[in-house]
């Protein structure tokens, strides 16, 4: 006996909406069964991992904070991936951002530099990101390297050299030998929307990214071309769309949004440049993409969904004694379930016996 | 309208009620057929008809969803091309199953089943050879050989396992004339020995050459058994299309005049490893008329395309002129805002986006057509063009603005070649027109080709289907490894002499030998 997957007739709308309504639920299950199995209640994990942080203002704030700079780097991913090119490197390029923007921050340091500083970095950030991102497209455009591996490799380098700057050159010298810079100016620092509120303007960046995507994906001819490009390449290059272009074009998008994520963690929440400065937003804003099917509007809905596993897990570590890696483990399981579930959309199992194909 | 032949003996196989069903189309719907030992036996029918899963479920590809196989009388279930084999079935594919960097006689030991040395085979491939009168170089390379040499590998494939029944699916698509007839005598000669051949076609005249029995297929459905000899080739034709198909109006007067196209000795080196590169190609097109490339797959058409198109660039600017302007060098775009139009030979995937919807697909050539404005997508308008396009066009389309793999093969077609002809381009290159198209769209596709010409457009048609060209070129040249015969008048070429440049063993202008 084997299965084969035959495509529907017709897809339904319905069924196509509520699809990821009903991985969450299989992935929410399937979790609760591995928590049931490490001894714990599977009610209390869920009130843990979702409830409580749903439910109080600080985590809630804590949610939009952590969702910024996923929602920014799979916006920016979203324009590789559609165009069928796997940038695997935007924690790469989120680190060289945030290290070229904070090089202005550091030179500004202590003198009374005015209002035009952040914008400064903002950009640096971004070019940084950008100019990160256009070394594998160069190197793929040019000598046909496969850009997965350069881009993750490239990932490797950028940390090293955050690494390197914060101990050697960059090191706060009065900071008691820490590998870790002078903590930025006033005015090198992205403020809070709301006074003493944690969510910062980063938030408003991600926001204009993702509607600035919906309309430059749906509605232009750049965006018609990453789609035709990623469907049908061939087609791309009889439209006239050449493949270079397309290839410098979204790995500099991409890793823009990457180092502008970076620069703006720095300078509104982190405050200094440190050897660590992400918990793995580039890796993870892969799967965001994913979740959001690439779409803008669930691009951002994923982010706050994964965020929120992000806030959950850590309240459950120290809760329940669940280990963090379950988080992971519970991302996993969900970007399988929203995959599994578009599939069954479109495809229904049909398992043949050998001999009598009925 | 069965006329059933006459014979003694049981048939060799016999198809009863075969149907197969896939979601909502039932591409069999049942299908009884019987074919005798030593018969050769015509399946007849449009792209589509189903001829291609009747055969897949007899040479154990697909299973059916109902119906029964008997052989020799004796109900069988063939659940595998391996066991269809063994049962004593051989299968000539349209598209060719080898190994390009292997020789010939590698490709046929990878093939057989058992235990087969290379030195047994090639002493078995000499037998067969000269039995049957397929010429094989045991040791040369596959892909330094014609595309009538390689069908013949995969013939003496078939052969070395003594078939009782061999089954041929298209196979003159890839030949000259003269291949063609020679494949014929080989196919006579098999089945006087008692070996029944089934040979699919869509060609009703090597259906009369070679066979006294053909069943035709229309939708799935087997719609008559005849003698295709006993009726005529118009009837055949109308049975298989289920109506009368009209002849194209080639008869309005034309005054060429204008040059829309010059290609001046133009080289291009080939593409990929396989490729066919272009050697001092020279053609011209006159606003008013047609002009047509023939030629055998492979020989240079893909190039040629990408170079006309511009997908392809040349050397310099002056190999290709269009509308007087030297584009040589100028992208796809800039020449389809001088007015060219271009329709590559591949529908899915190059012509069309196969996911994206008609509406989106006329996008592709945003240049030309009113779709979109400074950098922003027109998606009224670009609706608007995909429902005139279907309109005007006949394209019948499973709802209002559907994915292009939606579409069958000739209505997708009719949309790729609508979208270009509809804004009246000074120009337009087409690459195989209705290949794989059912015979009405074929006929419409032609016949705006020629209006679109009348109305002082230039055409240029790449077809190896030479009964279209014949019938819509007012001037015709052919392509053989990558150089272009001399540009002559329709009227001046005879089916012979083309047979004989796709060869490449015709002279200059002037002294064409006879076969």
């Amino acid at each position: 006996m084997r299965f084969e997957l035959t495509p529907r007739p017709n897809v339904s709308p319905v069924m196509r909406a509520l699809a990821p309504v009903a991985a969450f639920i299989t992935a929410f299950l399937i979790a609760g069964f591995v928590i049931w199995l490490m001894g714990r209640s599977p009610a209390a994990a869920f009130d843990v991992y979702v409830l409580q942080p749903l439910s109080d203002p600080w985590s809630l704030q804590e949610l939009v904070v952590k969702a910024t700079p996923l929602a920014l780097i799979a916006i920016g991913l979203s324009y590789c991936f559609r165009a069928n090119l796997w940038n695997i490197g935007a924690e790469g390029q989120y680190v060289i951002g945030a290290v070229l923007g904070s090089w202005l921050a550091l030179k500004t340091h202590g003198t009374d530099a005015g209002l035009w500083v952040l914008p400064l970095m903002l950009l640096l950030g971004i070019i940084g990101g950008a100019l990160w991102g256009l070394i594998p497209a160069f190197l793929k455009t040019r000598f046909g390297v496969n850009e997965i591996l350069t881009s993750l490799m490239l990932v490797y380098v950028a940390q090293l050299v955050l690494d390197y700057l914060v101990r050697g050159p960059w090191r706060d010298p009065k900071g008691f030998n820490f590998p870790q810079s002078v903590t930025f100016d006033p005015s090198a620092t992205l403020h809070p929307i709301f006074e003493g509120g944690r969510v910062h303007f980063g938030a408003l960046f991600a926001l204009i990214a993702v509607l600035a995507t919906a309309v430059i994906l749906g509605r232009t001819l750049f965006g018609y071309r990453l789609k035709l490009t990623g469907d049908a390449p061939r087609a791309a290059r009889f439209a006239g769309f050449s493949s270079k272009s397309t290839t410098m074009a979204v790995f500099a998008i991409s890793g823009g949004l990457a180092g502008l994520a970076g620069i703006t963690e720095v300078s509104g929440q982190i405050g200094q440049l440190q050897p660590s400065i992400s918990p793995g937003y580039g890796f993870t804003a892969i799967t965001v993409a994913f979740l959001g099917r690439l779409n803008p509007i669930g691009i951002l809905i994923a982010a706050l969904v994964v965020a929120l596993t992000f806030i959950g897990g850590e309240s459950a570590q120290i809760l329940l004694k669940l280990p963090l890696d379950l988080t992971q483990a519970f991302q996993g399981i969900l970007l399988l379930c929203v995959l599994a579930a578009d599939a069954l959309v479109s495809y229904r199992i049909r398992f043949v016996t050998r001999g009598g194909g009925k | 309208m069965k006329a059933d032949v006459s014979s003694s003996g049981p048939p060799l196989v016999e198809l009863k009620g075969i149907s197969k069903r896939y979601g909502d189309l039932l591409a069999n719907d049942g299908i009884d057929l019987s074919i005798e030992p030593g018969e050769i036996h015509a399946l007849l029918g449009e792209n589509g008809a189903g001829k291609s899963t009747l055969v897949k479920i007899l040479y154990g590809v697909i299973e059916p969803s109902a119906g029964e196989i008997r052989w020799e009388s004796r109900p069988v279930s063939i659940g595998s091309p391996v066991e269809a084999r063994n049962l004593g079935l051989g299968m000539v594919f349209q598209h060719f199953s080898l190994f390009d960097e292997l020789t010939v006689a590698e490709n046929i030991a990878v093939a057989l089943s058992g235990d087969w040395d290379l030195a047994t085979v090639r002493g078995k491939l000499g037998e067969i050879s000269r039995t049957y009168g397929l010429a094989l170089d045991a040791d040369r390379a596959v892909w330094t050989l014609s595309a009538g040499e390689r069908q013949r590998i995969e013939i003496v494939r078939c052969l070395l396992q003594n078939p009782r029944l061999l089954i041929l699916d298209e196979p003159t698509s890839v030949l000259t004339p003269q291949e063609a007839e020679h494949l014929f005598t080989t196919l006579d000669r098999l089945s006087a020995e008692g070996c029944s051949i089934l040979y699919i076609s869509h060609k009703l005249e090597e259906v009369r050459r070679l066979c006294r029995r053909a069943t035709i297929l229309r939708a799935g459905r087997v719609v008559a058994t005849i003698d295709p000899r006993a009726s005529s080739a118009r009837e055949i034709a109308a049975l298989m299309v289920g109506s009368e198909v009209g002849e194209i109006r080639t008869d309005a007067p034309h005054h060429p005049e204008g040059e829309m196209l010059k290609v001046a000795s133009l080289n291009l080196p080939p593409a990929g490893m396989h490729g066919q590169a272009l050697r001092g190609i020279d053609l011209k097109a006159r606003a008013g008329e047609v002009v047509g490339i023939a030629g055998i797959a492979g020989n240079g058409q893909t190039e040629l395309f990408a170079a006309l198109s511009g997908e392809r660039l040349a050397g310099g600017p002056d190999a290709v002129v269009i509308a007087g302007r030297p584009v040589g060098t100028t992208g796809i775009d800039g020449r389809r805002r001088l007015g060219a139009a271009f329709v590559p030979e591949e529908r899915l995937g190059h012509a069309a986006a196969p996911t994206h919807r008609l509406s989106e697909n006329t996008l592709i050539s945003h240049a030309a057509a009113e779709v979109s404005r400074s950098g922003f997508i027109l998606v009224n308008a670009a609706r608007r063009l995909a429902r005139t396009i279907v309109q005007s066009f006949d394209v019948r389309t499973p709802e209002g603005d559907p994915q292009a793999r939606k579409l069958s093969g000739g209505n997708l077609q009719k949309f790729v070649i609508g979208r270009e002809i509809i804004r009246k381009p000074k120009l337009i290159v087409v690459d195989q027109p209705t290949w794989g198209v059912d015979a009405g769209a074929a006929r419409l596709i032609r016949q705006a080709l020629v209006d679109l010409a009348r109305q002082g457009s230039a055409v240029v048609v790449v077809s190896q289907d030479l009964d279209e060209l014949f019938e819509v070129a007012d001037r015709m040249a052919v392509i053989h490894q990558g150089t272009l015969s001399p540009l002559k008048p329709i009227g001046e070429w005879t089916k012979e002499a083309v047979g004989l440049e796709m060869l490449g063993v015709a002279q200059a202008p002037g002294g064409v030998h006879a076969v």
